[in-house]
Order: structure tokens, then C-alpha cells, then sequence
């Protein structure tokens, strides 16, 4: 009682109703927002009849740990993850660095074309991805790229409207003075972009990087479509094929597959939530 | 007259590789598909053989094609009412977290859990919520006497399940932009507003209200993006059933492409799609001067 006695003093008493119904709110939200994630977790632990047990047990008992091993081991999950690794990781260094370089001529040089140049690329931010979809599969059928992991992280390097966009954004905030003083002891264009801007523009590099690698590891549509054999598949589709007859109504080795599809992006998430943060609300507010 | 560093004699190499992969890109990667799926909608092609020319072929079946405008409808469906219900709540959860609150980072990071998690993780363990017989809701409406329901099995409960699940999945997005963007108002209108003696209501109804309109006006936009795009809860907790109640254009598209390989008639929808976005996108952008307020 003392603790919200404490809580409460010094405030009015319309501050507390408020301060009592804020939290009511949060509070609420919070609970229906964790919910499914706490299903999930207390399912993936359970004995396969105790998903058909009223009431429903929300601390299983007994805790089977089984089923992680199991579920790893019903499918190639040790090459599901390698390969959601792979592309995840060739992606983000492809749009990191081509999107930077990308970014860094939009915004620090001057050159003919170069607004209408960028304004084109923003507009293709409007397209939407179905569009593109077939003709880039027939394209990439045709080059013999179709069953590889080649459609699935080589266009990260072709640059990108939204990556271009959100460092470019921080780009401009970076004073033209710097590259002009470095312009006098004779730094050329490229000089200028490696030693000033790169390593001044790392926590907008980190936010295009962390997004980059959670929507390649969390795409399913991609590598449903160009990957063709098992030990090629990713976490996601990987995870997909718990629905099939074999294992249809297994919900104890679907949800530790949930679980730990998720778990590489959650444990990047609390290491760095400063960036993920950052990217939704910097791409949001400024203009 | 665009400021930035004019570039020296024998710069352009520089320029030219700076710019070289995005240019790359959008020939090949984005406008040149994009012509190509215009010209692969008036073809029958399977991939396999050779394509054969079809003239508008694709765009009348279209037009008697059921399917496609009950996908259409989904969409518009899905889309129509996730954004707005789900920019509603998060508005409001912003609102309340932009008070000093304490245990804020703890709230902001259980809000943003399903953002970060993939759709495919968070769509199954939603279908084992959803289950007849022993799921988790179903339990819940149990208890307070309400009959369970098949929620994804029934026509007409299964878009409205994918919907909840879709307005779970966005608070986070939206509570962060709208967080920033309240932060963003001056502390010193609410003071002045307060000594013009402003009650609470109509400080927010004439500052806060009118100066979130650009985070409004963003969070629409991407979410609406996404939402068009909505495929993979679709494609795991439905697979766009049951009787097309849960197709959308994506889906459909996805089926008609690389289930069925009519890739000319899957071409024709997506260009159908794109267009109508586009008018969508239009409009949208010709009323933003119309209730978007930009300060300063």
C-alpha cells in the first residue's frame, strides 16, 4: 500500500484518475498484446494431449523439452536456418551499401537530373510489389536462377526506393561544410563518401540494416515461389510445411517452431530497439 | 539552384558507380518488369511453351472472372477497415503513453513484439487461438456463455479473424509514429493554450489534433501499402478459404501464377491492381491539403 501511497502524493486528484486510468489502458493492451505470444511459448512445451485439455493450462506441466529437438529434427531446420542466415545476411550488406551510395550522391553532390532522378525512384516506392512479381520470376526462369538462392538476395543489390530514402534523410543532416573543408586538402567524391559520410551515418546504416535483415528472414512469398528443394528452403516456408497431413494439429511442434523462427529477431530487437524505433518514426516524421 | 559538391574533372567514374546498382535497379529490377507485366497481360503463357498473343483475352475473362471480384472486395475489405481501427487504437494508446508514464519503454516494447515477429510465427499461432474446439478464444467466449465459433472454417467469420489478427499485428507501428509525432508538437502551444484558458478537450481537438495529421496521413499510406499486399496470413491461416471468403488479389495472383502458371491472366490482375492503387493513391494524395495540417 505504501508504494502507491507514494505514488499518488503530490499529485491532485484529477492526476491521479488520470494517472490510474492511463495504466488501466496500457495495462490491458499490454496483456491482450502478450497473450498470443505467451500461448505461444507455454503451448511449445507441452505433451502433444494436453492441447485438448479444458481449462486450458497456461503453465505446462509436465514441461516437455522435447519438442524442440523434435521439431528440429522432423525437418532440415539446421539448413532452414543456415539458409535464412545466408540470405538474410547478403541481403542487408547489399542494401546497405548500395542504398548508401545511392543516398550519398542524391544528397551531398551536384549534378544535372539529379532531383527528377530522385523523385523517379520515390514514385516507384507506389508500385505495387505483384507487379513486378511475374516478370521478374520469368526473367530470373530464364537465367537458370530459379531453384537457387540467387533470386532471393541479389536484387538487395540493386539499391532501393525506401533504403535510399531513409539515409539520404540522414544524410542531409550532415553539414556540407565537412565535405567541402575535406575538398580542399584534395579528397575526391569517393573519399568524401568512405571517411566522412560512412562513418558518421552508422546508427542510420544500423536502422536500414536491422530492417533489411528482419523482412529478408521474415519473407515468405519470395522463397516460396524460387526455392525448390527442401534442404534449400527457409525458416518461413520451412515452418509452413508444419501444416501439412503429417504433422497437421501438432500444435506443440508448431509453436516451437514459432518460437524459434522468432527468436533471432526478438533478441535483435531488445539488443537494439534504439534503431528499430528510430527507423519507423524517423521515415514518419521527418520530411 | 540544388546545393551539394560539384564534381571535379574525371568525377563522373565516381558519380556513375555511386549511382551504377540503383540505376540497375530501376531499369531492371522495377520499371522494366513493370512494362513487361503490362505486355505478358495481353499473352497466354504458361512458361513452358512459347507465349501466345491474346489481345484483351485476359482483361474480359477478368471482367467475368467471380473470383476476382470477390479477391477485389477482400482487399478492400481487409485494407478498409484494419487501417482505420487499428490507426484509431494506436492513436489513442500514443495519446495515453504520451503522458509521463511510468514503465513506458517496457509498454512501447510489448506493443512493438508483433512488428517484429514474423507474419508466418505470429498467423500460427493465431490459427491455434482461433481453433474450434480448443482454442483459446473459443474458451474465452466459453466462459462468458457465447457458442463457439469455426472461426477460420466459416465464411463468415474467417475475414473478420484474419482482420483482428491484422489490427493486433499494427498498433505497434502506428503507437511509434504517433509517439514521435506527439513529441514533436511544442510544449509551449499547450501553454499558451492553457493561459488562453483551453480546457483539455479543446487543446486536443485544436492542437494536438490538427498537428498529428502528417503522422496520420504517413501511417495511412504504409499501412494501406501493407495491407493491399496481405498474403501471408492468408496463405497460413486460410489459404484463402473457405470459398474464396479470405482471397486476396495477392493471393489470387499467387495462385493463378505459380499454382496454376497462367501467368498472362495473373499479369492482366496485377495490372488491374495497380491501377486501381493508383487512383486510390491519387485521390488520397488530392485530399491530403484538405484536412493534412503542416506547422510552420
Amino acid at each position: 500500500m505504501s508504494v502507491i501511497k507514494k505514488f499518488l502524493q503530490g499529485r491532485s486528484f484529477h492526476q491521479r484518475v488520470q494517472s490510474i486510468l492511463s495504466h488501466s489502458i496500457l495495462l490491458v493492451g499490454a496483456v491482450i498484446m502478450i497473450i498470443p505470444f505467451v500461448w505461444m511459448l507455454s503451448t511449445s512445451f507441452k505433451a502433444p494431449g494436453k492441447t485438448f485439455v479444458y481449462p486450458p493450462e497456461w503453465i505446462p506441466d509436465p514441461v516437455v523439452w522435447q519438442n524442440y529437438p523434435e521439431m528440429w529434427t522432423a525437418l532440415p531446420f539446421n539448413w532452414f536456418a543456415f539458409n535464412s542466415f545466408k540470405i538474410g545476411i547478403l541481403s542487408t550488406i547489399g542494401q546497405v551499401l548500395t542504398c548508401s551510395m545511392a543516398a550519398f550522391a542524391f544528397s551531398a553532390l551536384n549534378f544535372k537530373g539529379r532531383d527528377t532522378l530522385f523523385l523517379l525512384l520515390i514514385a516507384t516506392l507506389m508500385i505495387p510489389y505483384q507487379v513486378t512479381l511475374i516478370p521478374s520470376f520469368i526473367l530470373f526462369a530464364r537465367i537458370g536462377w530459379v531453384g537457387t538462392h540467387l533470386p532471393l538476395w541479389v536484387p538487395a543489390f540493386w539499391g532501393g526506393a525506401f533504403g535510399t530514402f531513409l539515409l539520404r534523410q540522414f544524410f542531409l543532416t550532415i553539414p556540407l561544410e565537412l565535405a567541402d573543408s575535406a575538398r580542399i586538402d584534395g579528397a575526391n567524391i569517393w573519399q568524401i563518401f568512405w571517411h566522412i559520410y560512412l562513418p558518421l551515418a552508422r546508427p542510420a546504416m544500423a536502422t536500414l540494416g536491422i530492417f533489411t535483415f528482419m523482412w529478408s528472414w521474415n519473407d515468405l512469398l519470395n522463397p516460396l515461389i524460387y526455392v525448390t528443394e527442401l534442404k534449400q528452403l527457409t525458416l518461413t516456408v520451412g515452418l509452413s510445411l508444419f501444416q501439412n497431413q503429417r504433422f497437421g494439429g501438432q500444435w506443440p511442434l508448431m509453436m516451437a517452431g514459432a518460437v524459434v523462427s522468432i527468436l533471432p529477431i526478438l533478441i535483435a530487437f531488445f539488443v537494439a530497439q534504439k534503431y528499430f524505433i528510430q527507423g519507423i518514426a524517423m521515415t514518419g516524421i521527418k520530411r | 539552384m540544388q546545393s551539394g559538391i560539384h564534381l571535379r574533372k574525371g568525377e563522373k567514374f565516381w558519380l556513375w558507380i555511386l549511382l551504377a546498382p540503383t540505376l540497375f535497379g530501376l531499369v531492371f529490377g522495377t520499371l522494366g518488369p513493370v512494362l513487361a507485366a503490362f505486355g505478358i497481360s495481353f499473352m497466354d503463357w504458361d512458361v513452358i511453351t512459347p507465349p501466345t498473343f491474346n489481345g484483351i483475352g485476359n482483361y474480359t475473362r477478368l471482367l467475368a472472372d467471380p473470383t476476382f471480384g470477390k479477391a477485389l472486395k477482400n482487399t478492400l475489405y481487409y485494407a478498409g477497415v484494419t487501417v482505420p481501427v487499428a490507426a484509431i487504437l494506436s492513436l489513442l494508446l500514443a495519446m495515453v503513453m504520451n503522458q509521463k508514464i511510468r514503465a513506458i519503454t517496457w509498454y512501447r516494447t510489448i506493443y512493438f513484439l508483433p512488428v517484429v515477429s514474423s507474419t508466418i510465427a505470429v498467423a500460427l499461432v493465431w490459427s491455434w487461438i482461433y481453433s474450434k474446439d480448443f482454442g483459446l478464444l473459443n474458451y474465452a467466449l466459453r466462459q462468458v456463455g457465447i457458442e463457439p465459433v469455426a472461426w477460420l472454417a466459416s465464411s463468415k467469420w474467417a475475414m473478420p479473424a484474419v482482420i483482428i489478427m491484422g489490427i493486433w499485428g499494427q498498433l505497434g507501428t502506428g503507437m511509434i509514429i504517433f509517439l514521435a509525432g506527439l513529441q514533436s508538437i511544442p510544449q509551449s502551444y499547450y501553454e499558451a493554450a492553457e493561459v488562453d484558458g483551453a480546457n483539455q478537450l479543446q487543446r486536443l481537438r485544436h492542437i494536438t489534433l490538427p498537428l498529428i495529421t502528417p503522422s496520420l496521413f504517413f501511417y495511412i499510406i504504409i499501412t494501406m501499402i501493407d495491407a493491399f499486399q496481405a498474403f501471408e496470413q492468408i496463405y497460413i491461416m486460410t489459404r484463402g478459404g473457405p470459398a474464396n471468403a479470405t482471397t486476396t488479389i495477392v493471393y489470387y495472383i499467387y495462385r493463378n501464377a505459380f499454382r496454376n502458371f497462367k501467368m498472362g491472366y495473373a499479369s492482366a490482375q496485377a495490372v488491374v491492381f495497380f491501377l486501381i492503387i493508383m487512383i486510390l493513391t491519387l485521390i488520397y494524395w488530392r485530399l491530403q491539403e484538405k484536412w493534412v495540417f503542416y506547422d510552420g
